[in-house]
């Protein structure tokens, strides 16, 4: 165990699985000679050379459907688009081939990528550069969709999916990068697709998110502490699959909950999440789900609108005190 | 060459019962006939190795069968049954046989030109010598994923054959209304691609010029593009009018229709007609066979929509 940051912890599971199969390959927009935009490839160049390396054009829809064709045709690849918003550029061979060559041609094809990407708001990039709609890609079958919220979590997820044979669409919130936290130098140390994780105990309510909003709700669940307020704090970590299960064990027990996600709340996560949980446990709702979203305004670049918009522990501390 | 006779002989006669077949309501969906065009496929194809990989776009039954899959296997596919080529899932459009090498079958236009340049590093990090064959249209030619697949083709000095089938019409509308640049070939320029234009109704020029492109790729020298002159008697899919072209255009390019030249070459080099005619009746045999188990074959079980969306999970059934 050593303490690293996120960036740190994704270049070291990259290497790991690097050294461990030479058909992980690694391409994108300025990963190789200058490690990476955020430095999550900082020293795969050195170590594994300009063949299994590579930058790219900037170039989203290529970079996406060369990392489909070699997938089909035998690599793991790991293709980076620098941010999310860029991957609308790419979402064609996201959502229309990776997601769809296995059971369009029958069962034919295999399609085993990872494609890193950023997803969030909090640098005053504006209302193009900013966005979190990760769950749209967990829309659709046959991408899976993985967000990790600590340094450790985003090692074992990333190795995790770079092992897995189904593409998967794996985000970083992008204010995250230099966040610190221990991280094992266990090489076989992974985690099981589709299990969320229950960051923080708790017997009051229910606190349901993932990534970036973790970190968030468990400060608004510490200062909940203070009023006596006990708040369980459930990461999903991945999109898809949906745990739903642990949610379920987890309402059953609080009878209260409050979804916390950084995007928009209109045909979002916290939708979904809230329809399930009405469904398959209304004899054990205390009170009406509560959700926690950005502001339903296109982000903009002054510094105090973006926070105003952003959620913060403030808002969850408002959400929790209206279910209890 | 008797082969690629009988290759392009099952092509057209594969075509003519599918359109009959569509009009019945059998086939569904979008179908794309390749009827005038069998000679750029076969000539193409016949110039790989069983190790080099072939894609495509939507216009695929010609090239399905250029790549050896069976008539009966696409006969039921297009038919929706279990023992069509993906189970019934794909459908005209989604043909492929990857013991075959041939990856598809797609149809967002211009999006498999992406996946060639994939298959062709994938092969090359092995240090294989095959090549990929990259089949597309003319309309395929200005979207951003020729541009974008064409340029990563060559910075990487990857092995694809850039093979565009300019049958003069994307849909309806011909390249000179969408396009100032029509010679295709000009295009490659742009992105140092060598190319060459070639006759898409001799096969034996496909087939000359496809080896030469092949040889260059082989060698470790990157990306060749092939601009095939050649034509699509039918439509764009079925149900096309054809009102924007005339009746003297289409007849025009049949005078020149590719098996017909072909069976003259044959002939000129001494092969007996009735070699011709017994390939002929063989295949007629072929397609009504095929006809006859697409029709034979069940449906697929409602639970086979459960299969094959992931390797590692179960579906999430709702």
């Amino acid at each position: 165990m050593a303490v690293t940051t996120m960036a740190k912890a994704l270049a070291q599971a990259m290497a790991e699985e690097m050294e461990r199969d030479n058909r992980v390959v690694v391409w994108g927009e300025e990963v190789a000679a200058f490690g990476g935009t955020y430095g999550a490839t900082q020293g795969l160049l050195d170590k594994f050379g300009a063949e299994r390396v590579l930058d790219t054009p900037i170039s989203e829809g290529v970079i996406a459907g060369a990392a489909v064709g070699a997938a089909m045709n035998g690599l793991r690849p790991i293709a980076e688009i620098m941010g999310i918003n860029f991957a609308f550029l790419a979402m064609d061979q996201i959502l229309n081939h990776a997601a769809k060559v296995r059971s369009m041609f029958g069962g034919q094809f295999e399609c085993p990528l990872v494609v890193r990407t950023t997803s969030g708001g909090g640098r005053q990039l504006a209302a193009t550069h900013s966005q979190t709609f990760e769950h749209v890609f967990a829309h659709f079958p046959g991408l899976l969709v993985v967000a990790p919220s600590t340094p450790a979590d985003a090692k074992a997820l990333l190795k995790t999916s770079i092992r897995c044979d189904d593409p998967v669409l794996f985000v970083e919130q992008a204010t995250m990068y230099s966040e610190r936290g221990e991280v094992t130098d266990d090489a076989e140390y992974t985690l099981p697709i589709g299990k969320a994780d229950v960051k923080r105990p708790g017997k009051d309510v229910t606190l349901v998110t993932y990534s970036k909003m973790v970190g968030i709700s468990l400060k608004a669940a510490a200062k909940l502490a203070e009023e006596n307020i006990d708040c369980e704090v459930i990461d999903l970590r991945w999109l898809r699959p949906l745990d739903m299960q642990t949610v379920y064990d987890s309402f059953r027990k609080t009878n209260r909950a409050v979804i916390v996600e950084e995007g928009w709340p209109t045909y979002g996560l916290s939708a979904e999440i809230a329809a399930r949980i009405y469904k398959e446990c209304f004899d054990y709702l205390d009170a009406p789900i509560e959700r926690v979203s950005q502001k339903e305004a296109p982000l903009p670049y002054s510094a105090p609108l973006e926070k105003y918009m952003l959620p913060k522990p403030e808002d969850v501390i408002a959400a929790v005190k209206r279910v209890v | 060459m008797l082969e690629l006779y009988r290759q392009m002989v099952v092509i057209r006669l594969l075509e003519e019962k599918c359109e009959e077949l569509y009009q019945k309501g059998k086939i569904g969906g979008f179908m794309h006939l390749y009827i005038g065009q069998e000679a750029t496929g076969v000539g193409a194809i016949s110039a790989r190795q069983p190790h080099d990989s072939v894609i495509t776009a939507y216009r695929d039954h010609g090239i399905a069968v250029a790549c050896g899959m069976e008539p009966r296997v696409i006969l039921a596919e297009m038919f929706g049954k279990i023992t069509g080529s993906a189970k019934g899932k794909g459908g005209s459009m989604h043909l492929a046989d990857v013991t075959r090498k041939f990856w598809g079958g797609h149809a967002i236009v211009g999006a498999h030109i992406a996946l060639a340049t994939g298959i062709a590093f994938a092969d090359k990090y092995r240090k294989s010598d095959a090549v990929t064959l990259c089949f597309f249209g003319d309309g395929a030619t200005n979207i951003g994923y020729f541009h974008e697949g064409l340029n990563l083709a060559a910075a990487w000095n990857l092995p694809v054959i850039f093979i565009c089938e300019n049958n003069k019409y994307g849909m309806w509308t011909p390249l000179s209304r969408v396009a100032r640049v029509t010679e295709l070939r000009r295009r490659a320029d742009g992105y140092g691609i060598p190319s060459e234009v070639c006759d898409g109704m001799d096969l034996l020029a496909v087939r000359a010029a496809t080896e030469k492109a092949i040889s260059h790729a082989r060698a470790g020298k990157g990306p060749y593009f092939l601009e095939v002159m050649t034509y699509r008697y039918r439509g764009h899919s079925m149900g096309d009018q054809r009102q924007y072209r005339t009746p003297d255009e289409v007849r025009k390019w049949q005078a020149e229709d590719p098996i017909g030249q072909f069976e003259d070459v044959l002939l000129k080099s001494g092969v007996p007609h009735a070699d011709m005619d017994r390939i002929d009746d063989e295949a007629k045999r072929l397609i009504a066979e095929a006809v006859q188990f697409a029709e034979d074959s069940p449906w697929p079980d409602v639970e086979e929509i459960w299969k094959d969306i992931y390797a590692d999970i179960e579906p999430e059934r709702n």
